[in-house]
């Protein structure tokens, strides 16, 4: 009798022993979910302060006279005669009117940088859009210099930050603010243009056509070679050693670093092969062996999780090897692949080292329009502004990974979403 | 006399392995006791031997499948039964380990003969599962996917008309005729394992393959099961294992049953639920082991 009481004892002090162990051990959880939520959501935070900025830049309204003697051209229609014209001095002579006071060589040089170095091929793109504007005179807003646009947000901030200007620059931009002729608008050169050495005129469009051709070739390669590999070694291979071997060489690709691949791209490739560089295919070739493992690895664990009784089935049936795979498990598998497929293409969109290695790093300010044309790509774009030393473009930098990231997370939702939608359950 | 004889054949497997031109000649069927074959048998099995890598599950079998009988085979779990089952549509193939040896005929014709289709020989020989596995499709995609990858419809309206029969024979028509086009996995686990022999019988095989069908049904399904494999018998040549005794004596013409994989005894199943001749026999039906 006592015994089976100190019997229960034991059981209770056991039991509340183990229950502290389990709440312990939730509390562990938690502090781990805790942490990883908060280095992301710091660095969001400060990417988004940072960023937020770039997507708003400063316009200045000046008086224009498109006055055809000035800019030398006769016919709007002849490019030639267009890359003659003299197209800075619409927006030099605008300054000039809206500040008649200025006088002496240094002081006219530096109302003229109040204006970005592009407005004058701005204006020039506007009138060539618009030949009726010829010989007349219209109040239109230019685009600011980058330092002047730095000046400005951070004077609007309340912190202003003038190192870059004279005092001259100062009290022209406050006069302006004064009359509303300066302010901040949509920056829409971030997504309509490629790249530029100034800050003010260069945006991510480039980059963005760069990774978006550069994957679709991925996607377009890895894709069938992977799912195809996965089957046959799934489905078909016999069970050996060289099955082996190649299994272990598939998980071993997968964990090569990518700056790897850039190596082999650029002496199979680009020296070998003679690809040209620089270019979407090059790229889309040596992302597609960085992507392979993870398609391959993913897609036999989709092909692993469709159920043997279901092969078993139609087998029995008299369905040929061929049959049950085209018919039941590749339908069955085919959302993993995909879930597979996305977070390959994720990763190789947000990479940046092999791509360094076979000259996608290039400074490139046309935008790409087709496969051979060379580009870059969203984080080498990244890599390039974070590198470069005017001030505009650390928010510009911060800006671009926004971008990058909201890629990402809408392919990532789209795998989930994806895995959730065509999920079958047995 | 079974310890010596088991010996003497262990024996031999290692030393002379059986090859399939080998002669019908009957080797040590003195093993096997009762009435082990029959005068017009839809199936012949001698001296089979099935392998795992080095391990034999099946040592030495030979039985005759008479047409239209409905055999079923009991045994200890692990005797081989379900083993030799999928030895006769050869769906051991799948498992890459393992390696049958011996005759297994149908009509004559040597199943493991090099130039046979294994294709054809599951379209003449259908299996049911253990679990129920219907293709995730629909109630009709799942009857009609045999006839349409053997081709045995030419119109969308024969097909239709191969569907409702063979849901009419597995007695499922009546419950499933209105959700033709839901999906065969909503269904219960009793119509799911009907919507199997459904999709079995639509290609009109000659024989029909039933491991252990009901193991994971309720006692009512499991009767409608029992009904329906008793109407087949009538078209169709019915092999069934089973792990229930009553199920087997209910549903059988003759019962084989199964030890460590030596087939003890083949009798009518009355007489071997009533007067097994193997004392194994008697021990495991009255319930010595299991």
């Amino acid at each position: 009798m006592t015994e089976s009481i100190n019997h229960l004892e034991k059981i209770k002090n056991s039991l509340s022993r183990r229950n502290r162990a389990e709440k312990r051990f939730r509390w562990y959880g938690r502090t781990a979910i805790f942490i990883g939520l908060a280095a992301v959501l710091v660095l969001f935070t400060d990417i988004v302060n940072k960023g937020h900025g770039a997507f708003r830049i400063t316009y200045i309204e000046l008086e224009v006279t498109y006055d055809q003697d000035r800019i030398g051209v006769n016919n709007l229609t002849d490019p030639k005669e267009l890359t003659r014209g003299n197209w800075e001095a619409l927006s030099k002579t605008a300054l000039r009117t809206e500040f008649p006071n200025v006088s002496g060589r240094s002081d006219k040089r530096r109302l003229n940088n109040l204006l970005s170095s592009g407005a004058g091929f701005d204006l020039k793109d506007r009138l060539v859009a618009n030949p009726h504007l010829l010989g007349r005179k219209e109040s239109i807003w230019i685009l600011a210099d980058d330092d002047i646009d730095t000046y400005f947000k951070s004077w609007l901030a309340g912190d202003a930050y003038a190192a870059r200007l004279s005092s001259k620059q100062v009290q022209w931009i406050e006069g302006l603010h004064q009359q509303d002729k300066i302010r901040l608008q949509f920056n829409s050169n971030l997504f309509t243009r490629g790249d530029s050495r100034e800050p003010e005129q260069a945006g991510i469009r480039g980059a963005v056509m760069g990774s978006l051709l550069t994957l679709i070739l991925t996607l377009l390669l890895s894709f069938p070679i992977g799912v195809s590999a996965a089957i046959y070694l799934e489905e078909f291979a016999p069970r050996n050693r060289w099955t082996d071997f190649i299994e272990v060489n598939i998980n071993n690709l997968a964990a090569v670093p990518s700056i790897i691949f850039g190596l082999l791209g650029l002496a199979i490739f680009i020296n070998f092969f003679h690809v040209p560089r620089s270019v979407p295919i090059v790229g889309g070739l040596v992302l597609t062996l960085m992507t392979l493992p993870t398609i391959i690895i993913t897609s036999r664990a989709a092909i692993k999780s469709v159920p043997p009784s279901i092969r078993e089935a139609a087998l029995g049936m008299g369905a040929s090897k061929y049959q049950t795979v085209l018919h039941h498990v590749l339908p069955l598998s085919l959302p993993g692949m995909l879930t597979g497929a996305i977070i390959g293409m994720a990763q190789a969109l947000g990479e940046s080292a092999p791509l360094l290695m076979i000259g996608m790093v290039a400074f490139i300010v046309d935008i790409p329009g087709g496969f051979s044309d060379p580009a870059t790509v969203l984080p080498v774009q990244i890599f390039l502004w974070a590198d470069s030393p005017e001030r505009a473009f650390i928010e510009k930098t911060s800006a671009a990974i926004m971008i990058l990231l909201s890629f990402l997370i809408v392919m990532n939702t789209v795998a989930v979403w994806l895995r959730k939608r065509l999920e079958r359950r047995w | 006399m079974t310890q010596l004889a088991s010996a003497d054949k262990k024996k031999r497997a290692n030393t002379a392995k059986p090859t399939a031109m080998k002669s019908l000649e009957v080797e040590g069927h003195e093993a096997t006791v009762g009435k082990v074959f029959t005068d017009n048998p839809k199936m012949t099995m001698r001296n089979v031997n099935v392998y795992y890598d080095d391990k034999q599950a099946i040592h030495d079998v030979s039985i005759d499948i008479a047409k239209n009988e409905v055999i079923a085979m009991i045994g200890p779990s692990g005797c081989g039964k379900s083993t030799f089952l999928r030895s006769l549509n050869r769906m051991n193939d799948t498992v890459d380990i393992c390696r049958v040896e011996g005759d297994i005929l149908m009509d004559g014709e040597n199943l493991y003969a090099p130039k046979l289709d294994v294709v054809e020989l599951r379209a003449r020989v259908g299996m049911v599962f253990q679990k129920p596995n219907p293709f995730p499709k629909s109630i009709y995609e799942n009857v009609a996917y045999g006839p349409k990858i053997h081709g045995l419809a030419d119109t969308r309206v024969d097909l239709d008309e191969i569907v409702e029969n063979s849901l009419r024979k597995a007695s499922l028509w009546e419950e499933v005729k209105e959700r033709l086009h839901q999906g065969g996995t909503g269904l219960s686990g009793g119509q799911q394992q009907r919507l199997c022999i459904a999709r079995a019988i639509a290609v009109s095989p000659e024989v029909i393959l039933m491991d252990e069908p009901c193991s994971a049904l309720d006692p009512i399904a499991t009767a409608k099961i029992e009904e329906l494999i008793e109407e087949l018998s009538e078209n169709f040549t019915i092999a069934i294992v089973t792990h229930s005794m009553q199920q087997a004596a209910r549903v059988s013409h003759r019962t084989a049953y199964f030890h460590l994989g030596k087939l003890i005894e083949v009798n009518p199943t009355e007489q071997v639920f009533t007067m097994p001749e193997h004392p194994l026999t008697e021990a495991y039906i009255t319930g010595r082991f299991g």
